[in-house]
């Protein structure tokens, strides 16, 4: 009964960590889908949600609402100068060059947030309270409801532009194929930009909504992307439904392996996933082979 | 001589000439002298100013520049001024090693103060062991200092100090069956290593010993493991914000056994993180977060509300042990510049026989056998409560 109710307690502590994992994982596959290049630069966003947030709350003294709304488009503003000053001006680089690029820019980013803030960790009060809500024997934070709230939002919001707009449908033909996208009239440039704002919003979201619970400081950004970057893999990279269920997936496997196995090995649980997959099926779990994509 | 005989030929224009780079040089000379006879004594200092550690370093480095810079305005240590040269290792282990030979060889300092961790502490003692200059870290770990090195000594307690505390206390409320969930970087595994080491002396049997990692954003899993053993104590050993995550996923789990941190968070920052789930939680301290509430007799006072009010003056933020740890490193390298003089095997030797200097980290006394200087009496027990620190009696 004990281990029924731990496990219980461990499948949703993984769960709701899996679900920010998720969160992150989804704005990476945006990028992706439009462009065809990994932005390692997408944890700053989220750290950054969170530091602007705490920011407008403690210092410019604004309501949570507006402090939220002010982070995120800070973040959003500064995913589209990144595009138009590091990304946009190499036109012909190789997919390599700019994911180079977007390393340098996550530390610089890493490096002014520290200089600006410095190097405290902080936390944001809690959405709605602290008073932990049990289920079946396990608890939860409300924060936690709002992790999972806001997930699905943002997964149902994805599905439906990538494929029921036109934009999120040109969007989609860049990543296929560039030259034909452009053949047939999408600017490719302008859907690259606008993958950079979507992202943004979407990765400081997920640093706003999981600050009050990770806290959060200039360096999060770094585990953070990490494992949401495994989760974009496990789901094969750029495929929605996937990279969250990859996500859910590893922030379980993580928690069962911390209570059950050794909380020793928690972290490497997850990269020997993460590297099994990149082996066994380097596609992702459910997607089905493509041979366009090479 | 050539000179003279060149000005007597070329007439007065020349002789003008000589005479003032006569007078130059003379002034220079002057000045030379004049620095020669006092010069500074060099003072190296490494501190992890940047990087993870940065909590550590950066109250180390602004710490010890106000003492030495008071020094100085006191007119310095026995009419010499103190000269400190401050390099950042940013916690790297690598960089330490590089900043300490270019300390030892460049800047030719007679001590090195530092560095803030463990990791860089160890990675140094070789160079300084080498080139013989004494070396007062500030870290925390036991292994700086155990086995005793000739040239190494530290100010930070001991972890096992704080260890022994909480042993202690345990002991005294007759709870002897814990859980330990330490985090997995160099002070974690160095406290960890301490509590399985010392649990037998007090009797008491560590039921289930969990790790997380330094970024870990939930330890749930974990605490649900930990709230179905028998343990009737908590114990964890990290630095923040990990301590602070346990603290509200032990509320969330509604942990009912008491929960002792260690002394990596005794700072006003871990309540502020950890809000309303901080309370009723105990840790080990060093005596400067409750310096206000000590009594009148305590030999430490002083020394203590000294610190505090300089720090609040100079950097306008509580002084914590941390910085606490650089103002005894500065202030019992003074004292064994005044006794032993300016050279490395002075002040070494004067060192050594320091006895009873009521610092801010504790009371110390070194000896050939002990460079840590401390007993388990550095720390005193609080608990949080109303967001505040209070004894634990």
């Amino acid at each position: 009964m004990e281990l029924l109710n731990q496990v219980t307690q461990f499948v949703i502590s993984g769960l709701a960590t899996g679900a920010i994992y998720a969160l992150i994982g989804l704005s990476f596959a945006i990028i992706f889908n439009s462009t065809g290049i990994i932005n390692f630069a997408q944890g700053e966003f989220v750290m950054l949600g969170g530091v602007l947030t705490i920011f407008s709350l403690n210092v410019l003294h604004l309501p949570l609402v507006a402090a939220i709304v002010v982070a995120v488009a800070v973040t959003t503003i500064i995913g589209l100068v990144f595009e138009r000053l590091a990304i946009r001006p190499l036109k012909n680089a190789t997919p390599l060059a700019l994911i180079i690029i977007t390393i340098g820019a996550s530390i610089l980013i890493r490096g002014l947030v520290m200089l600006l803030w410095g190097k405290d960790t902080q936390a944001l009060p809690a959405f709605s309270g602290t008073d932990p809500i049990s289920i079946a024997g396990a608890t939860l934070l409300p924060q936690h409801l709002w992790i999972f709230g806001v997930t699905i939002l943002v997964i149902v919001g994805c599905r439906l532009f990538f494929n029921h707009t036109i934009s999120g449908k040109a969007m989609r033909a860049c990543s296929f194929n560039r030259r034909a996208a452009n053949l047939v009239g999408i600017s490719v440039g302008r859907m690259v930009l606008f993958s950079f704002v979507i992202s943004a919003a979407v990765g400081s979201l997920a640093g706003v909504i999981i600050a009050p619970l990770t806290m959060t400081a200039y360096d999060v950004g770094v585990m953070l992307g990490l494992k949401g970057f495994c989760a974009a893999i496990m789901g094969g990279m750029g495929s929605g439904l996937g990279t969250v269920l990859g996500g859910l997936i590893l922030g379980t496997l993580e928690s069962l392996g911390a209570g059950l196995i050794s909380s020793g090995y928690k972290d490497a649980i997850a990269f020997f996933i993460l590297l099994l997959i990149l082996f066994i099926r380097p596609q992702g779990l459910f997607k089905k082979g493509e041979t366009e994509r090479v | 001589m050539i000179c003279g005989e060149n000005a007597a030929q070329k007439g007065r224009e020349t002789v003008k000439k000589l005479v003032s780079t006569a007078f130059a040089s003379f002034a220079l000379f002057c000045l030379s002298t004049a620095a020669l006879a006092a010069p500074p004594i060099k003072i190296g200092a490494l501190f992890a100013v940047t990087g993870p550690a940065s909590f550590l370093g950066e109250p180390e480095r602004n710490t010890a520049q106000m003492v030495v810079d008071e020094i100085n305005k006191a007119g310095g240590v026995k009419g010499r001024k103190l000269e400190l040269i401050t390099y950042d290792t940013g916690g790297d282990a690598t960089k330490a090693v590089q900043l300490a030979n270019k300390l030892v060889k460049n800047d030719q300092v007679v001590a090195i103060i530092g560095p803030s961790t463990t990791g860089d502490s160890m990675a140094i003692i070789p160079v300084v062991e080498k080139a013989q200059i004494p070396l007062i870290s500030c870290a925390a770990g036991s292994k700086i200092t155990e086995p005793v090195k000739k040239w190494v000594f530290k100010t930070a307690q001991n972890d096992g100090l704080a260890v022994a505390r909480i042993f202690e206390q345990l002991k005294k409320e007759k709870k002897t069956k814990v859980a330990i969930l330490t985090v997995s970087d160099g002070f974690g595994a160095s406290g960890r290593e301490q509590l399985k080491a010392q649990a037998a002396h007090y009797g008491i049997q560590i039921l289930s010993d969990d790790t997380y990692g330094p970024k870990d954003t939930d330890m749930t899993a974990q605490l649900a493991k930990i709230r179905g053993s028998q343990a009737q104590a908590l114990i964890c050993w990290g630095t923040n914000p990990g301590p602070a995550v346990i603290a509200r996923n032990a509320k969330q789990l509604g942990l009912t056994i008491p929960v002792y941190m260690s002394h990596g968070v005794s700072s006003k920052k871990f309540i502020e993180l950890a809000g309303d789930a901080a309370e009723g939680i105990r840790l080990p301290s060093g005596k400067v977060l409750v310096a206000d509430l000590l009594p009148k007799n305590d030999k430490q006072r002083n020394s203590l509300l000294a610190f505090i009010k300089d720090y609040q003056n100079h950097f306008k933020a509580e002084g914590d042990h941390f910085g606490g740890h650089a103002w005894d490193a500065v202030m019992l390298l003074k004292g064994a510049i005044e006794k032993g003089g300016d050279t490395p095997a002075g002040i070494r030797n004067a060192l050594e026989s320091t006895r009873n200097f009521a610092g801010i980290g504790g009371v110390f006394s070194y000896s050939a056998k002990d460079h840590a200087g401390l007993t388990k009496d550095a720390f005193t027990l609080v608990e949080v409560r109303k967001k505040d620190w209070v004894l634990v009696k």
